[in-house]
C-alpha cells in the first residue's frame, strides 16, 4: 500500500496539453535549458510542451512556442520536391497512411462542428513534405546493419519537411512528427514549430523474441513491430526455436515441425514468415533469426533422426539425447541443406547460430564422441569439440554470403571468427569485462547483459534499464566503436500472448531510449514524464502498455 | 450455512479439478457419458430445496451450459459423435443439499471442468462423484481502482474468472489517496474533483449496481472499502474541511493529512457517506481501512496539538487515530453494519465490537505472530500478508503462495476457528487494465485452492499439472491467463 508520489506532474496528461506556451527552448541531447530573459512567458517549467512526449528524445531539438494547427481534413504527408522517392515507393505511402491514422484516426469519427480554422487565429500546417535525398532510396530494399536512420525536421508554416538520407530515415522522422502533433481540449491537432536533427547512438537497437518457450501468434509479433516502430527499434532477433518447440516450418525438412511443433497449430509456414519479415520491413525493421545450435536443440531430435547425440550410461544408451552429434558427416550435410534454406528465407545479411550454454555431460557419456575427441587430439576439452563444430557451422554459413551473430560462449571458447562476426554479450556477471574482451580482440559486440527483461520484479525497473551505459567499459575509442548496440531480451519460459505485450512495453522503451539517444539523456526524472506520456500514446495506438506507475491516460486500454 | 454440500452424481474420471474437491472417486467400473449440446440441461432434482424462480441458478445454468458448449473448446469434426444418441444419458441434476441457500453455484463450476471433449468433438464426462464443500467462508479477491481506475468490463471478467477459482469475496478497495472514482449521490464533488477524470473515470451508482449484481450471480460477496483516516487525499478536494491542514512552522502549508479527526463535522460528513455506502452496497461487512496514518501532518497542526492536550492523549497519535476509528465503528455499527479493518486498528489498541474482523497484511512483524495475537484477543482473522499478487518476481512464485498454510500458529483450536479465511491483493500501483488480467490469473488460483481445498492438498507437482490444465481451461473460456511455465494449450487463440 505505497503512497501515490508526484501526483501532480502524472496528473498532467499528454492529451491535456491546451495554449501552454513553451517558450524557444534548445536541447541537444539533454534537459530543457534554463529559461531565457523573456522566461516570464514561460507557464511552468514542468508543464506540457510537446517535447514532453517525445521517446526516444531526439538528438537535437529546438522548439518555438509558436503552434500551428492542423486539419485532418485537409494535412497531407507527401513526397517533396526532389526526393528520390515517389509515389511507386510503396513503403512511404503505406508509412504516410499509417502515421496520418495514428495522428489522427481516433478522433475521426468526431463531429466537426467547429467552424473552419483560424477560430484561434493559429497558422495552420498543410503539408508534411518527405524527402529522400539518397539516389537510392531504399524503398525497394531491405533495411540493414549500415543504413542511414538520420533525419532532419523542420516544421514551420505553411509547410513542414523532412529530410533524409534513405527511407530508413524518413520512417524515423514519421514518427518523431507524430509525436509532436498533439490533440489540444478542444479536439484541435497542434504541433509547435520545431526544428529537429536526429541519428540513432547504434545501429543495433533489438528485441528479442522467443517463440519456442512459448509459441506466439503472429499477431502478437506484428504487434511488437509496430510496438518496436513506436520505440525506433531497429532489430526483430528470433529466436525462433529451442528445446521446447519447433514451431519453424522448412521446406526441406518438414518433419522438423511436424514432430518438434506443440502442435500443427503451433507453426510458422512459409508465408507468416514472409509476412513477418515484410512487416518489419516496412518499419525499418530487420529479422534476424537465431537457429540455436549445438545446444537448445531437443525439439530438433523429434523430427530428424540422429542429429543429436545418444547419451550413455556406462555402456548402453539412455535413450536421452544431448546436442547436436559433432561427429558425424551427416549433421554436416543437413546443416548444409538446411542453412541454405534459412540463407534465402531470412533476407538479412546476419544470421544469430547462437551457440550458448551447451552442456558438455552427454558428449561426454558417449563413446564415440570420446573416440573422436582423441582422434582430433582434443584431449579432455569439450570446448575444442564445441568450437570444431561451430567453426564448420560458421563456414556452411559463411559460404551463403551470409555474416553471423553468436552468443558469447562461442567467443569464450575461442572458435575462429571472421572478421564481422557480431558476438552477443549475454551474461549479467562482469559483461564490462566481456565487452572489452571481445572488442580488445577486434570483434563488434552488442549487449543484452543488462537487459534481459523477463526477469521482472517489482516496482520501476526501466530505470535500472535506462541507467545503463553500454560503452562504460575499459577499452579504446576503436573498442568503443565496436560496440554496435544492443537488444532488449524477453526470453518465453513464462510469457506467451497473454502477457507478452504488457510485459515488453513500456520497459523497453528504456532501452530503446538508451540506444537511440545521447549517451548523456540520464535525467530520470525528465524521462518519466516523457515515458509516461508515450505509454498513453501507445495505449491509444492499441498497444497495451502496462503502467510506469500511478495515474491515468486520457485515452485509456479498453478492457 | 457456510459449508455447502454440492453431490455430484456422475459418470467417470477424476479430471483434474481446480480447486481440488474435498472428495473426489470414480465409481468401480468407472464410464462415460455423453453430453448431447443438443439435448443437454441442467434441471432441478426431485427433493431439491430450491426449484424454478431462484434467479442465480438459473442465470448459473444458462451461464455454463454456455461455457460448456461454446467457445474455444478443443474442437474435433463438426457435429461428429452424437449422432443418434444412443447410450448418451441424459443428465440432470446437480444435487444440491437443503442447506444450501439459493446461493453459490460452486457445484457447477466443478461439472464443467469434468467435461471434456473427444477427438470426434463429441462432449463426455466420466463417472465422478464428488463431495465439496470450502475450508475457508471468506475466500476474497482485492481490487484497487484507486492508483489506476479499472473500467466496469475489467472488474466483471475478473468476478467471473473468481467463481471458476470458487473466490466468494470481493473486496473492492474503491478509493485511497490517487483517486476517487465512486461517484457518491451524498457527496457526488468528492468524484468531480477527486475522480482521475470526472466523466470517464468513475463509477455511476449503475455501474456499481451492476457490480454488486453480478457478483450475486456469480456467488460472490462485495465488500466496499472506504479506508479513513489516512489514504486519502483524493476526497480533500471535493470535501472542503475534512482532511487536517498540515503546517509548516505557524503557518498552514497548503498541504493536507489524514482526515481531520477533531471536528464534528468530520464526523457528519462520515455518518452521511457511510449512511449511504451501507445501502448502496448490501453486504453485512464494510472494510473500514485504517491502514498507515502518517502522523506527521497531525504533529503539524497546532489545533491537533491542543485537542490532544484537552484529551489528555500526551503525545501519542496513536490514541488519536484510535479516537477517530473508534467514533467511526459506532456509526458503522448503528447503521446495522459490521466491520473489517487493517491489523493496525488492532495493533494500536482500539476497541473493537466483538464481531470485527482483523484483515492481516504487514510484513513487519511474521504473520503468523499476528495472527496468533488477533485470534488470542477473541477477534476473527483474515490473512493477507503472504498473497500481495501486485508483488511479482521472476519465476513460479505461485507456489510460494500456494504453501502458505494459514493456521499455521501457535494457538488453541478456538483460535484457529476464528481464522474466517484470507485474500488476495492486487493493488494497483503497477496494475491497470493493460495488465490485470495475466498477472491475476492464475497466480491467484494458488490462494483459492488454499483456501478452499483440504489443509492435505499441498503437493507442488500435483498442483501444477491441475493448475496449468485449468489455466489452458481459463484461456478456453477467453480469459487471458498467463502461462505456468514452457508449454502450450490446445486452444490458446480462440479467446482473445
Amino acid at each position: 500500500m505505497g503512497r501515490a508520489v508526484g501526483l501532480a506532474g502524472l496528473l498532467v496528461g499528454f492529451f491535456l496539453v491546451s495554449a501552454v506556451l513553451v517558450s524557444t527552448s534548445l536541447r541537444h541531447g539533454a534537459p530543457r535549458a534554463e529559461p531565457g530573459p523573456e522566461s516570464a512567458e514561460w507557464e511552468d517549467a514542468s508543464g506540457s510542451g510537446p517535447e514532453d512526449s517525445l521517446w526516444p528524445l531526439p538528438q537535437w531539438v529546438r522548439t518555438s512556442r509558436h503552434q500551428l494547427q492542423l486539419a485532418p481534413d485537409r494535412f497531407q504527408l507527401l513526397h517533396g520536391a526532389g526526393s528520390s522517392a515517389g509515389p511507386a515507393c510503396g513503403l512511404l505511402q503505406d508509412a504516410f497512411r499509417r502515421y496520418y491514422e495514428y495522428m489522427f484516426g481516433q478522433s475521426r469519427w468526431r463531429k466537426r462542428s467547429r467552424g473552419p480554422l483560424g477560430d484561434r487565429a493559429a497558422p495552420e500546417l498543410l503539408q508534411l513534405q518527405v524527402v529522400i535525398e539518397s539516389q537510392h532510396s531504399g524503398c525497394h530494399s531491405y533495411p540493414h546493419l549500415g543504413s542511414s536512420e538520420a533525419y532532419h525536421l523542420t516544421v514551420t508554416e505553411p509547410v513542414a519537411v523532412l529530410k533524409a538520407d534513405e527511407v530508413w530515415g524518413a520512417l524515423r522522422g514519421l514518427e518523431t512528427f507524430s509525436q509532436l502533433v498533439h490533440e489540444d481540449d478542444y479536439g484541435s491537432f497542434l504541433v509547435n514549430e520545431t526544428e529537429i536533427d536526429d541519428f540513432p547512438r547504434f545501429a543495433h537497437r533489438g528485441i528479442l523474441l522467443d517463440s519456442s518457450r512459448h509459441y506466439l501468434p503472429v499477431k502478437s509479433i506484428l504487434t511488437n513491430l509496430d510496438a518496436m516502430a513506436f520505440n525506433k527499434f531497429n532489430v526483430l532477433h528470433w529466436h525462433i526455436v529451442d528445446d521446447q518447440s519447433f514451431p519453424y516450418q522448412s521446406i526441406y525438412f518438414p518433419e522438423l515441425s511436424d514432430k518438434g511443433a506443440y502442435s500443427y497449430n503451433h507453426i510458422y509456414t512459409p508465408s507468416d514468415v514472409r509476412l513477418v519479415i515484410e512487416y518489419a520491413r516496412l518499419r525499418g525493421i530487420r529479422v534476424i533469426p537465431e537457429f540455436d545450435t549445438p545446444g537448445h536443440t531437443q525439439s530438433w531430435g523429434k523430427g530428424q533422426k540422429d542429429l543429436l547425440t545418444p547419451c550413455y550410461d556406462e555402456e548402453q544408451p539412455t535413450g536421452s539425447f544431448g546436442p547436436v552429434n559433432p561427429i558425424l558427416n551427416t549433421t554436416y550435410d543437413f546443416m548444409t541443406k538446411f542453412f541454405k534454406e534459412i540463407s534465402s528465407v531470412f533476407p538479412d545479411a546476419y544470421i544469430h547460430l547462437g551457440g550458448d550454454e551447451v552442456n558438455f555431460n552427454c558428449w561426454k557419456s558417449n563413446p564415440d564422441v570420446k573416440e573422436f575427441m582423441k582422434k582430433q587430439g582434443f584431449g579432455t576439452d569439450y570446448a575444442k569439440l564445441e568450437s570444431y563444430y561451430i567453426q564448420k557451422i560458421l563456414d556452411i554459413v559463411s559460404s551463403y554470403n551470409k555474416g553471423y551473430m553468436v552468443w558469447q560462449e562461442v567467443f569464450d571458447n575461442k572458435a575462429q571468427l571472421k572478421p564481422d562476426t557480431v558476438v552477443q554479450v549475454w551474461m549479467e556477471n562482469n559483461y564490462a569485462h566481456e565487452l572489452s574482451s571481445v572488442t580488445g580482440a577486434g570483434f563488434t559486440a552488442i549487449l543484452a547483459a543488462p537487459w534481459y527483461l523477463d526477469y521482472i520484479s517489482y516496482g520501476q525497473d526501466w530505470k535500472k534499464y535506462h541507467s545503463v551505459e553500454p560503452l562504460n567499459f575499459p577499452g579504446s575509442e576503436k573498442q568503443k566503436k565496436l560496440l554496435i548496440g544492443g537488444e532488449a531480451c524477453l526470453w518465453g519460459e513464462f510469457v506467451d500472448a497473454t502477457n507478452l505485450t504488457p510485459r515488453l512495453w513500456p520497459r523497453a522503451s528504456a532501452v530503446g531510449e538508451r540506444l537511440w539517444s545521447s549517451s548523456n539523456v540520464t535525467d530520470l526524472e525528465d524521462a518519466y514524464k516523457r515515458l509516461t506520456n508515450h505509454r498513453c500514446r501507445m495505449l491509444r495506438r492499441g498497444i497495451s502498455a502496462e503502467p510506469v506507475f500511478v495515474g491515468y491516460c486520457a485515452h485509456e486500454a479498453r478492457g | 450455512a457456510q459449508r455447502l454440500l454440492a453431490v455430484l452424481l456422475l459418470l467417470q474420471p477424476a479430471a483434474a479439478v481446480w480447486p481440488r474437491p474435498q472428495v473426489q472417486r470414480s465409481p468401480p467400473g468407472g464410464g462415460r457419458c455423453l453430453l448431447p449440446p443438443a439435448r443437454f440441461r441442467f434441471g432441478h432434482a426431485a427433493g431439491s430445496a430450491v426449484g424454478p424462480g431462484c434467479t442465480v441458478l438459473e442465470a448459473a445454468f444458462q451461464r455454463y451450459r454456455a461455457l460448456l458448449f461454446a467457445a474455444g473448446r478443443p474442437t474435433g469434426e463438426a457435429g461428429g459423435g452424437a449422432a443418434g444418441g444412443a447410450g448418451a444419458l441424459f443428465l440432470w441434476g446437480t444435487h444440491v443439499e437443503k442447506e444450501t441457500v439459493c446461493g453459490f453455484p460452486a457445484g457447477l463450476e466443478t461439472f464443467s471442468q469434468l467435461v471434456g471433449r473427444d477427438q470426434n468433438g463429441t462432449y463426455y464426462i466420466n463417472k465422478t462423484e464428488i463431495v465439496d464443500f470450502p475450508r475457508f467462508p471468506h475466500r476474497g479477491l482485492l481490487l484497487d481502482t484507486s492508483r489506476h481506475y479499472l473500467p466496469l468490463r475489467a472488474i466483471l471478467e475478473t468476478l467471473d474468472v473468481m467463481a471458476y477459482n470458487k473466490f466468494n469475496v470481493f473486496h473492492w478497495h474503491i478509493v485511497d489517496d490517487p483517486s476517487f472514482p465512486y461517484e457518491s449521490s451524498t457527496f457526488p464533488e468528492l468524484s468531480k474533483q477527486g475522480a482521475f477524470n470526472a466523466m470517464s473515470h468513475v463509477y455511476t451508482a449503475g455501474d456499481v449496481r451492476t457490480v454488486v449484481e453480478h457478483a450475486r450471480l456469480c456467488g460472490i460477496r462485495v465488500i466496499v472499502e472506504f479506508d479513513t483516516p489516512g489514504h486519502t487525499l483524493s476526497w480533500g478536494p471535493g470535501a472542503p474541511g475534512l482532511l487536517t491542514p498540515c503546517y509548516s512552522g505557524k503557518h498552514p502549508s497548503g498541504t493536507y493529512g489524514p482526515i481531520n479527526p477533531i471536528l464534528n463535522s468530520t464526523y457528519q460528513f462520515v455518518t452521511s457517506l457511510f449512511q449511504e455506502v451501507s445501502s448502496v452496497f448490501p453486504d453485512f461487512f464494510l472494510h473500514l481501512g485504517g491502514d498507515e496514518v502518517d502522523f506527521t501532518c497531525w504533529k503539524s497542526n497546532p489545533e491537533i496539538h491542543a485537542f490532544m492536550k484537552q484529551m489528555g492523549f500526551g503525545e501519542d497519535y496513536r490514541k488519536l487515530e484510535s479516537f477517530y476509528i473508534q467514533r467511526l465503528l459506532d456509526i458503522v455499527s448503528s447503521l446495522g453494519k459490521g466491520s473489517i479493518l487493517w491489523q493496525e486498528v488492532f495493533d494500536n489498541g482500539v476497541k473493537l465490537r466483538p464481531d470485527s474482523i482483523i484483515h492481516v497484511w504487514k510484513s513487519s512483524k511474521p504473520y503468523m505472530d499476528e495472527m496468533a495475537d488477533v485470534t488470542k484477543a477473541g477477534y476473527q482473522a483474515l490473512l493477507s500478508t503472504p498473497w500481495y499478487l501486485n508483488r511479482i518476481s521472476y519465476g513460479q512464485d505461485w507456489m510460494a503462495a500456494y504453501q502458505v498454510e494459514p493456521l499455521k500458529f501457535e494457538g488453541s483450536a478456538k483460535q484457529k476457528d476464528l481464522v474466517i479465511g484470507g485474500e488476495a491483493c492486487m493493488w494497483g500501483e503497477y496494475v491497470d487494465v493493460t495488465n490485470l488480467t495475466p498477472r491475476l490469473w492464475p497466480r491467484a488460483g494458488a490462494v483459492a485452492e488454499r483456501l478452499w481445498s483440504n489443509a492435505s492438498v499441498r503437493s507442488l507437482q500435483d498442483a501444477y499439472v491441475r493448475l496449468a490444465a485449468f489455466r489452458c481451461q481459463l484461456l478456453g473460456r477467453g480469459v487471458q491467463a498467463q502461462p505456468l511455465y514452457v508449454g502450450y494449450c490446445e486452444n490458446e487463440f480462440g479467446g482473445f
